[in-house]
């Protein structure tokens, strides 16, 4: 176990020399601050033309904070499953990582550390422009904070399962498929009631949302924050915390399960077909 | 198998399918046949073949990153198929001719990060990195970020990567690939001495240069498409070539449709021509020395001025060509055309 942690330890250091290596600060900027703000922006505009700027609303809490939380999906999903690409194809090092005695996931989750940490970033800042420009109905004073960090530490154990399963597939893909991780996440955009409730989605699609982890822990979180608002839409209402927490956790626990399996499978399936050294030169 | 082997393989293949033009009808490509051989505990044993001989492949079998098609591997008495978190403590392995590394890290960062997944402490690691650095010729280099380090520099750096983790078994493959010919030399160099130092432990190396396999290894493996042809000691694998004879001659330049007349003369195993400046040179595997004689006649009666006339050793080269039938760069230049 003393290995495994020192492999997640080492990976996220690796992880945050490569993230942090930002020679223009102009780029960070412009990749860690201005790309989720104008996300966010481009919502609130889109709000603000169908509500004709009817910022009071809770709608409009539910949805800002559902897209600013949303970072983490993108951040977290694809900086496990990236690293793949990235050792294999730029740094060429995969196969020493392979053949040293690491356990490969742990060292993959290790360097999605990182992307948190950068994502958490960018989601601070992106509720900080909520709160200070566009009256974002989020009362610091009133948030459950127990309970959004619970559901915050459960989410991220959440999607660093979903990203080592991506990071499974993504060791039998080849290079251009390398956006995997953020096509994934932004498939899912529309069915965690990130933006929307899942009310909205018709009845065929339903299920998706609700069959997704993702939408609970939103749920958690905009309880957390900004409890009556959240409350007072009528996906999830009928669910107490604690049975969304259950649904979280055993969601967390199933996921977990399958992407070990996944991630064995297409382990093996990559030295099977000997794609753990390979270079496409793309 | 007993457990006094390094690495052990027995009816060894691997199959590599390969997608075709039309859909569902992969190709198969056999990059290893029926793969045999035992390395001893504390040998430098080396495979020795063209580009695309197989080398590679078994490499990447026995480092546990590719699985066999067939047959059975060990490495350090462990399957390499189903026991692959045993063997990867003990094992490690240097690529030539790459790039590999992160280039915003320093050389000692990139060689302190790979030290800490084999656990070595850190106080440790620092020890044996300064002093391998030192020993290759690198440690003015240490802080600095290794994509600044020229391709031979780099290779350096993997080189330490290797040898720090002090492996029961260390896979070389090409390891001097891309190098100039000094740090080819440093790397022949260290290496040898690595092997001296360390009772007990292993390397393969794998290389397509004929010196560095006659210079380095206890024994050689002889490998061709996939095949191993033979297997003994540089100076065994010489010895086959006893009862023949090689020449090689320093002729004017000739037509070249000249040496077409000498492979035909009867007791020429092999002949190669290698056209220069002003001069050609003509190499020649003859079944016995008797045969010179028709060799030079014939010469003459093209109208070939002989400038001179060497009698040699065998070489793995023409120990290559005895099993082969080509040379190994004709082998190469066959596979890329």
């Amino acid at each position: 176990m003393l290995g495994r942690l020192r492999t997640f330890r080492i990976a996220a250091w690796l992880g945050w020399q490569i993230e942090s290596n930002w020679t223009d600060p102009f780029l960070f900027a412009v990749y860690s601050i201005v790309k989720p703000v104008a996300g966010a922006a481009i919502l609130v505009v889109m709000y603000g033309v169908i509500t004709r700027g009817d910022f009071s609303s809770p709608l409009f809490s539910y949805i800002y904070l559902g897209n600013a939380f949303y970072i983490y999906v993108g951040a977290v999903m694809a900086g496990i499953s990236w690293a793949v690409i990235d050792d294999r194809e730029h740094y060429k090092t995969l196969k020493y990582i392979y053949i040293s005695p690491v356990r490969v996931p742990f060292y993959l989750v290790g360097r999605g550390v990182a992307r948190f940490l950068t994502g958490t970033i960018s989601v601070m800042i992106t509720v900080m422009a909520g709160l200070l420009f566009l009256n974002l109905q989020l009362d610091l004073g009133t948030v459950n904070w127990l309970m959004f960090i619970s559901a915050l530490v459960l989410g991220v154990v959440m999607l660093a399962n979903l990203g080592l399963l991506l990071a499974g597939v993504t060791l039998l893909i080849a290079h251009h498929f390398f956006l995997i991780g953020e096509a994934v996440a932004s498939a899912l955009y529309l069915f965690s009631g990130a933006i929307f409730p899942l009310d909205v989605l018709p009845d065929w699609l339903r299920p998706v949302g609700f069959a997704i982890p993702l939408t609970y822990w939103l749920e958690l979180l905009r309880r957390a924050l900004v409890g009556n608002v959240a409350e007072a839409f009528p996906t999830l209402s009928n669910f107490s915390n604690t049975q969304l927490f259950g649904i979280l956790v055993g969601l967390t626990v199933g996921f977990g399960l399958l992407s070990t399996l996944i991630f064995r499978w297409c382990d093996h399936q990559a030295r099977e077909r000997g794609l753990i050294d390979m270079v496409t030169n793309y | 198998m007993p457990d006094d082997h390094a690495i052990q393989t027995q009816a060894l293949n691997r199959i590599y399918k390969i997608r075709g033009g039309k859909k569902n009808e992969p190709k198969e490509l056999i990059a290893l046949r029926d793969v045999h051989i035992e390395v001893p505990r504390g040998e430098l044993f080396g495979l020795l073949g063209p580009n695309g001989a197989g080398k590679t492949t078994l490499i990447k079998i026995l480092t546990t990153l590719l699985a066999p098609s067939s047959g059975r591997a060990l490495v350090a008495g462990f399957d390499v198929t189903t026991q692959a978190y045993e063997i990867r403590p003990r094992i490690n392995m240097v690529s030539g001719g790459e790039s590999s590394g992160y280039g915003l890290l320093t050389v000692r960062e990139n060689l302190w990060m790979f030290s800490q997944f084999y656990g070595i402490p850190s106080k440790e690691a620092n020890r044996r990195i300064k002093e391998l650095l030192r020993v290759v010729g690198l440690d003015d280099r240490m802080n600095t970020k290794s994509s600044e380090l020229s391709t031979g520099l780099r290779q350096k750096m993997n080189i330490v990567r290797g040898f720090m983790t002090n492996p029961e078994v260390l896979f070389l493959d090409e390891p001097t690939l891309g190098l100039d010919v000094g740090a080819a030399r440093d790397v022949r160099g260290f290496i040898q001495n690595w092997v001296k130092q360390q009772s007990g432990h292993t390397i393969l190396l794998t290389t397509h240069h004929m010196i560095e396999a006659d210079e380095l290894c206890d024994r050689v493996a002889i490998i061709n498409q996939g095949r191993i042809l033979a297997c003994d000691s540089p100076s065994s694998l010489k010895r086959m070539l006893q009862r023949e004879a090689i020449f090689r001659l320093r002729v004017d330049s000739i037509n070249s449709a000249e040496p077409n007349n000498f492979e035909k003369i009867g007791g020429v195993r092999h002949f190669t021509y290698r056209p220069g400046e002003g001069h050609a040179t003509l190499e020649f595997i003859l079944e016995e020395e008797d045969v010179l004689t028709e060799v030079v006649n014939q010469l003459a009666s093209h109208n070939i001025h002989l400038q001179s006339l060497e009698k040699r050793e065998p070489s793995l080269e023409d120990v290559f060509i005895q099993l082969v039938g080509r040379s190994m760069e004709e082998v190469e230049r066959e596979g890329t055309s």
